[in-house]
């Protein structure tokens, strides 16, 4: 298992192209977290407060939202078809060259 | 005016455990939250959740964590100003300070410490055009005293616990109740939605799904809703109602606290040592998850050692000339402001078998 490499776009247009381990059980929330980048993850990974929310910008196939994911977008705000939850994607060797944009702050 | 030693901002559980630590040296404490119940995000995300890392609890949900801290600062008798957020705070010459909050209630108070966790928990509000001025005029984001929706026509929009809940509790105490959710599923306790379920077949609650609300109407006070069916037909439907609750979860904002002056770092308070965690502006201290500084761990056991030492310094900055000596519970023992006592029991052993002392 290797380190795979993913962009993430903040709220202010920066790219930030970081190193994310695929054999640490972390996700993507995770990841922006450890690089200091601005994702609040009030919930702590729960699915259960959208404030990790990101738009997917390149042709990943991550899988369908699972029912909490979709829950919890149903009630956040800035939703957009290629939204999801930054906990609820597991950092895996698929997702090398994954690009992601934070989606705005309520 | 409200008068107390220290003002917790803040009801989680590191505030709710500063209490305690403040009452073991005769301080008495009053929190404000802006929440209508204690407990922050243990309480509003997630009281069902196990939490796994709180010493001498193998395993705790999050809302038993709660109730037991409720009860173990019982004795100590604090103030709570619920649904109200801090606003503003002022100064005094004497070095006290007057915390106002938005609904304008007032705190004077020796000492102030901030818990606020990520901030004030925000509703989220819908996304509806001059909503503002339906606040508090039939339109509630919050379930303060269920008893003012005695006899009233009520819409609630939402798909989690809080809609679920409040759905059933007013089922027997407003005179009409319908229940609005963007989805037909709702994420609740499986329990909550078999009651629901239960109201709806007795007419009790009207379900309408997949729906969503889109505009108020009424002269200077709610009187109906816009309702549209996410049907392809897009149906448009006014419901009567005298209060409209839309419930779609909370969301964390620093809030006014941001503009108090105090050092902030990435959306945190800054605190200058782990001393006693006490922020730039003297007597003002942040404790648990809205405070930073070098090595922070967010982490609910960490926001109790902080509210530990919050409180030993609280108490040297208002009584300076005197010297507490730190005593272990098990021996000091508990005594509430309300005349209680608790202490170890003591057993005086003169003589053991028949061995005489000599």
């Amino acid at each position: 298992m290797s380190d795979i490499k993913i962009t993430i776009i903040d709220r202010e247009g920066q790219r930030h192209e970081v190193d994310a381990p695929t054999d640490m059980n972390m996700n993507i929330m995770e990841v922006c977290k450890a690089y200091d980048l601005p994702v609040q993850a009030v919930c702590g990974g729960m699915a259960m407060c959208a404030t990790c929310q990101c738009y997917i910008i390149s042709d990943h196939d991550l899988g369908e939202r699972n029912d909490d994911e979709e829950a919890m977008l149903w009630e956040a705000s800035f939703v957009k078809d290629n939204s999801r939850l930054g906990c609820q994607i597991p950092i895996t060797e698929d997702l090398e060259g994954l690009v992601i944009e934070l989606a705005p702050e309520e | 005016m409200i008068t107390t030693d220290i003002l917790i901002i803040g009801a989680g559980p590191t505030g709710l455990f500063a209490v305690f630590e403040a009452g073991l040296l005769k301080l008495k404490c009053h929190i404000i939250d802006a929440l209508a119940q204690p407990g922050g995000q243990c309480t509003e995300l997630y009281p069902k959740k196990p939490i796994y890392d709180i010493p001498g609890f193998p395993e705790v949900l999050a809302g038993d964590l709660v109730n037991n801290l409720m009860k173990q600062i019982e004795p100590f008798q604090p103030g709570f100003t619920l649904g109200e957020r801090a606003e503003t705070i002022d100064k005094l010459d004497d070095g006290t300070f007057i915390v106002t909050t938005n609904k304008g209630t007032k705190h004077h108070t020796k000492i102030v410490a901030i818990a606020g966790g990520l901030g004030s928990f925000e509703p989220r509000k819908p996304t509806i055009d001059g909503l503002e001025k339906y606040e508090d005029k039939g339109l509630a984001y919050m379930i303060k005293d269920p008893e003012d929706y005695r006899g009233k026509k009520v819409v609630i929009a939402g798909g989690g616990d809080s809609a679920l809940d409040w759905s059933i509790f007013l089922a027997d105490v407003a005179s009409e109740v319908t229940l609005v959710h963007r989805r037909e599923e709702f994420r609740g306790a499986l329990d909550s939605v078999e009651k629901v379920e239960e109201l709806v077949d007795q007419d009790k609650i009207r379900l309408v799904t997949p729906a969503e609300i889109l505009d108020i109407n009424g002269e200077g006070a709610v009187e109906s809703v816009l309702l549209q069916h996410n049907d392809e037909a897009k149906r448009m439907e006014v419901i009567e109602c005298d209060a409209f609750i839309p419930l779609f979860g909370l969301a964390p904002k620093l809030g006014p606290i941001a503009d108090w002056g105090l050092e902030i770092e990435k959306n945190a308070i800054k605190v200058d040592n782990t001393l006693d965690y006490q922020t730039n502006i003297p007597g003002i201290y942040a404790i648990g998850d809205v405070n930073t500084y070098p090595g922070k761990l967010k982490l609910i056991l960490c926001g109790f050692h902080e509210a530990t030492l919050m409180c030993q310094s609280a108490y040297q900055r208002i009584f300076p000339d005197k010297r507490y000596v730190m005593k272990y519970t098990t021996v000091g023992g508990i005594d509430g402001f309300d005349g209680s006592r608790k202490e170890a029991e003591k057993a005086v052993v003169k003589k053991i078998g028949n061995k005489q002392n000599v």
